[in-house]
């Protein structure tokens, strides 16, 4: 369903993504775990069009993101990192404005709008305002939101950021509950790795913009010898604090950006 | 077409339900309308140019909606800021439909503002000179409204923070707005003075308005049509070009 090959994304001198290939197979949970700046929300933009390769290739559903960006687009569902929700609307108008920009046929959009909802437990406050929503319904509408032109695939980038554990625990049972009733391929990025562990069939770790080991999560725990999935990620990265490359990982995007100019 | 339709309707659902925001923003145009006007008055009449608030309320009209119209622009910034600019950029869509339905909603919702102003106008004792005139100036209010949504938008598409806001309203609104002769009569200028209100694309719709609403005009009705119509395009271009270069 996904197919990656030697991706790397640069910006200037500096390598966010470097020569990174994986694939997830058509119903697979598979789980993209990394410190911070490690490159995954780089490559989850350039999974999902937001972002142009400096080289290598993608493959989702067997299309290029970069010559058939509207076709891609349509057969995934994303959940940001951050909320990108539109507050000043209520749950039910953001959800139709997501099914008119899908191409979701009125008829079938009313029809999945009430059954996402009420699956999410969001169906009786439908016509507030989502400013008025906690945490936790927002990541709810989010992903019944992302669901609702039937993607084949849901993109969730640490979707369980800040959240509750309760909530935590009710996301991943629905998420799970998706993959295996209709066969959504999912890929997450999390930095739970209890989550991870619970959660998803594959696993590959990213470190300094290269896969330092993939497998299930069994095969990780084996290969390093340790016994949760937290201790065979810090034996594969290091035990090492990276903020700092998030953040300089950052300044050069934004120093990219005001003196590079445009795409790069 | 559907995708214009449903984020134009998201514009103007978002301003009929910040009802407070609207009293607030009449604030302004009320502020120039009754005090210039009634202020400046005297001097004005004894200058022999007549009624002061009949000469400042299209300027105090295409005031509003070019305020009105920028600002929905930058609103660009505040979903850029709150998230939802990612989900429009995501979608399955060619983004100049994007670009064109905000705007469009910008323009609607600027027109809308222009009208209540206009209703305030009359109000306080402006009467438009010529009734049958009066779809005229409904099309000046309407191509000031897009050319400056169309301005608005390229503007929001490359503004990242709040700093380049106030940048862009002192350096570019502010000037936008004194330079177009909304409150003072453009014969007799310095010639400096008088070559800046001609490069400003608002000097053209605060004179078609005024020569459909009270009749007087300085550079002439179809030229100021033609300007507008050129400049909106323009703008619209760019609009185009800087949208569709977003990156988040």
């Amino acid at each position: 369903m996904i197919r990656v090959a030697d991706l790397v994304k640069k910006y200037g001198e500096f390598t966010a993504v470097d020569g990174v290939s994986f694939s997830v197979s058509a119903g697979e949970i598979f789980a993209f775990l990394g410190p911070n700046g490690a490159g995954k929300t780089t490559t989850i933009k350039m999974l999902t069009t937001l972002l142009d390769p400096s080289s290598g290739t993608v493959e989702i559903d067997g299309l290029d993101p970069r010559r058939k960006g509207n076709e891609v687009r349509q057969r995934f569902g994303i959940v940001f990192q951050d909320p990108s929700l539109d507050g000043d609307m209520t749950a039910a108008e953001n959800m139709e404005m997501h099914g008119v920009l899908y191409h979701v046929p009125r008829h079938t959009r009313r029809e999945r709008t009430e059954r996402l909802m009420r699956q999410f437990e969001l169906w009786d406050r439908r016509n507030d305002l989502v400013k008025v929503f906690s945490g936790g319904m927002k990541r709810r509408l989010e992903i019944a939101r992302s669901l609702l032109h039937t993607p084949k695939i849901l993109f969730l980038d640490e979707p369980t950021l800040g959240l509750d554990p309760q909530t935590r625990n009710q996301l991943w049972t629905h998420v799970k509950e998706l993959n295996r009733a209709e066969g959504v391929t999912v890929f997450l990025t999390t930095h739970y790795m209890d989550e991870a562990d619970r959660v998803a069939h594959r696993i590959a770790i990213i470190d300094h913009g290269r896969i330092a080991a993939q497998g299930t999560p069994e095969e990780l725990k084996q290969r390093t010898g340790t016994a949760s999935l937290e201790e065979a990620f810090l034996a594969l990265t290091g035990t090492a604090i990276r903020s700092e490359g998030a953040d300089s990982a950052d300044q050069m995007r934004q120093f990219s950006k005001m003196w590079g100019g445009g795409k790069k | 077409m559907s995708v214009i339709y449903i984020l134009w309707l998201r514009e103007l659902r978002r301003y009929i339900r910040s009802r407070l925001q609207i009293v607030i923003s009449l604030g302004q145009p009320m502020l120039y309308l009754l005090v210039l006007g009634f202020g400046m008055g005297p001097v004005f009449q004894k200058a022999g140019q007549g009624s002061y608030l009949q000469f400042v309320a299209p300027g105090v009209i295409a005031m509003t909606i070019l305020f009105s119209a920028i600002f929905s622009g930058i609103g660009l910034l505040w979903d850029r800021q709150f998230g939802f600019l990612k989900e429009t950029l995501v979608a399955p869509v060619p983004r100049v439909q994007i670009m064109i339905g905000r705007t469009l909603g910008g323009a609607t919702v600027a027109m809308c503002q222009g009208l209540l102003v206009t209703a305030v106008c009359v109000i306080a004792g402006f009467r438009p000179a010529n009734i049958m005139a009066l779809p005229a100036a409904f099309l000046f209010m309407a191509l000031i409204a897009c050319l400056f949504a169309a301005l608005g938008t390229a503007i929001g598409s490359v503004l990242e923070n709040m700093q380049g806001f106030q940048v862009v309203m002192n350096f570019l609104v502010m000037p936008i707005f004194f330079l177009s002769g909304a409150l003072y009569p453009l014969a007799g200028l310095p010639l400096a003075l008088s070559i800046a209100t001609r490069l400003d694309p608002l000097t053209y719709g605060v004179d078609g308005l005024r020569s459909s609403l009270i009749g007087v005009s300085h550079i002439g009705f179809s030229i100021d049509a033609i300007v507008l119509v050129a400049g909106t395009m323009l703008f619209l271009l760019i609009g185009r070009h800087l949208f569709s270069r977003i990156q988040i």
